[in-house]
């Protein structure tokens, strides 16, 4: 048999990393249902914990401002990475093609602590700036965090259009232009549908980058912007608390009926056969 | 057409060049700057002394030279993303080949099962670690009741636990890019190699390993480069007198508030990073 005779040390290989990956977050899992103050003690099962997070005004409310900020920075991320990854694929060698390159790709390689003081210096050096010459005492807060997410989500979002753009097949455009459509027409009935997943895909990753992010946030934040990361940190910080645990559920509930989602959609469209 | 092009490209733009190329270019000024006393904390590096500006910026670079600990923290950052990385790959190469041997049917369900940890939260799994290895905590239960150990060891706050929560939290990131590189893999140069008499050891080592190798440099880089300036993580589950260059950074910034002088530790952390990057860059192109 061919297979047998290839290097197989790959199915428990895989097993034992899966198992090192998920193990502590199936534990997580059990043990958030614990009554026990203590985390990981089983103390019979309870769902106090979600309730006492239910009654945390200010969990409540940081998660709110997080979803908040995490839409918004997602959506700009998803149109003006759209815009860049559209630029990179299609318009050729157009006039510092190299530069804006860079600037696209550079908050995924910058080290977080590196992009979060860099904006935060820039945000300071702008409130100095508008409080100089209009005289308006501006905040950091939710919106400086938003511009930060957004900038980080900006740069996968191109790196996914980019490469969706440079899988499609020209020819389509093509062909409803040679049937009489004008670009605007092409762009919307051909070229947005084809890369809708990329575009959703994007989304999703930016929502949950933003969501997720405590780095940037403690540094671009203001008083009024606490975020739920930014929370939760100050939590483990202390100590873990088995609230935590049961925010891990929620992102972990979140986390699943997303990738059920992302199946269901990404099935139905293999299902309509690309090109036919 | 060409308005059309500067309507797409305009926004994107101006929004890189304020948020990407001005917060730099804002960092490289204030690494050169003076600390001062006031609102922002920062003087500019000249004075005017009558009539001519003298310069006395640039104390911040003489810290970092002088004061041995920063330099000390750098190397600390260096050889702890160094062994992640290897960490990562010894425990990634295993699971992408299972992956990429799996039926193709099977494959997606694998990635999803590899990549879906990212989406659980990050914090979360950082104090799950914490949780598990605190000195009455699971970990260690299981240990003493297996009889390995009589009285809790201390596993919360080391080296041990930093490394294990940083391998925990990037090993996605090495498994990713040698998947690719295993998938692309042309499956009768292995057989070939058999049929001319290799072992299953030899035809791996001598053809699957070296033609991967870029794809396992890639999964290296792509770990190494944030687990350079990781702070989160050190922070939570590292010995708290661990200095790395993304604690530092941090405690100058928000203890010390010393604006120049963090400035300064970003500015060398990104001259660090350039010749990974472009590494991880011209890997990417090929």
């Amino acid at each position: 048999m061919k297979a047998g005779r290839r290097f197989s040390s790959g199915r428990w290989g895989l097993a034992l990393g899966l198992g090192f990956l998920w193990a502590p977050i199936l534990l997580l899992a059990v043990y958030a249902f614990s009554a026990d103050r203590i985390p990981f003690q089983w103390g019979g099962f309870s769902l106090r914990w979600f309730r006492s997070l239910a009654a945390n005004e200010r969990m409540l409310e940081a998660a709110w401002l997080s979803v908040r900020v995490a839409a918004g920075a997602a959506t700009l991320a998803v149109l003006l990475g759209g815009m860049a990854g559209w630029a990179l694929a299609r318009f050729g060698r157009f006039r510092g093609r190299a530069l804006f390159g860079a600037l696209a790709g550079a908050p995924l390689v910058l080290p977080e602590v590196v992009t979060g003081l860099s904006l935060l210096l820039l945000f300071v050096s702008a409130q100095a700036a508008l409080e100089a010459f209009f005289g308006w005492q501006a905040d950091r807060g939710a919106f400086t965090v938003l511009l930060a997410h957004a900038t980080l989500g900006l740069a996968y979002a191109a790196v996914l259009v980019q490469a969706r753009l440079a899988t499609l097949d020209r020819s389509l455009e093509e062909a409803a232009a040679d049937l009489g459509a004008g670009p605007f027409t092409v762009f919307r009935t051909v070229t947005l549908p084809l890369i809708a997943p990329a575009l959703a895909a994007a989304w999703l990753l930016a929502f949950t980058l933003s969501l997720d992010d405590v780095v940037l946030a403690s540094f671009v934040s203001g008083p009024a912007g606490t975020t739920l990361p930014m929370l939760v940190f100050s939590a483990l910080r202390v100590g873990v608390t088995p609230e935590v645990n049961a925010i891990g559920v929620l992102f972990l509930l979140l986390a699943g009926l997303a990738a059920a989602g992302w199946w269901a959609l990404l099935g139905r469209h293999a299902g309509r056969a690309p090109g036919a | 057409m060409m308005a059309r092009r500067a309507a797409v490209l305009l926004p994107p733009w101006l929004w890189l060049l304020f948020l990407v190329a001005a917060p730099v270019a804002v960092l490289l000024a204030i690494a050169l700057a003076a600390p001062g006393d006031g609102v922002p904390p920062v003087s500019p590096p000249f004075r005017w002394e009558g009539g001519r500006p003298v310069w006395q910026g640039g104390e911040a670079l003489e810290v970092l030279r002088e004061e041995g600990w920063h330099l000390a923290a750098f190397l600390r950052s260096f050889r702890t993303a160094i062994l992640t990385a290897l960490a990562c790959l010894l425990l990634a190469y295993p699971m992408a080949l299972g992956i990429a041997r799996a039926r193709p049917e099977r494959r997606t369900l694998l990635l999803a099962l590899v990549l879906l940890p990212f989406w659980t939260g990050f914090l979360p799994r950082v104090g799950a670690w914490i949780g598990l290895l605190r000195d009455g905590g699971w970990v260690n239960g299981v240990l003493m009741g297996l009889g390995l150990v009589e009285s809790p060891v201390p596993l919360l706050y080391t080296d041990g636990a930093l490394l294990l929560g940083m391998v925990h939290a990037y090993l996605p990131f090495a498994v990713l890019p040698l998947v690719a590189a295993l998938t692309r893999l042309d499956p009768s140069l292995e057989e070939a190699a058999a049929d001319l008499g290799a072992s299953p050891a030899a035809a791996f080592r001598t053809v699957v390993l070296p033609l991967t190798l870029p794809g396992a440099a890639a999964g290296f880089l792509l770990v190494f480069i944030p687990a350079m300036g990781e702070v989160v993580i050190p922070e939570l589950l590292g010995p708290p007198e661990a200095r790395l260059v993304g604690r530092v950074l941090w405690e100058e910034f928000f203890r010390n508030r010393d604006w120049p002088l963090a400035a300064a530790v970003a500015v060398l952390l990104l001259l660090v990073l350039i010749p990974p990057i472009r590494l991880f860059q011209r890997l990417e192109a090929r």
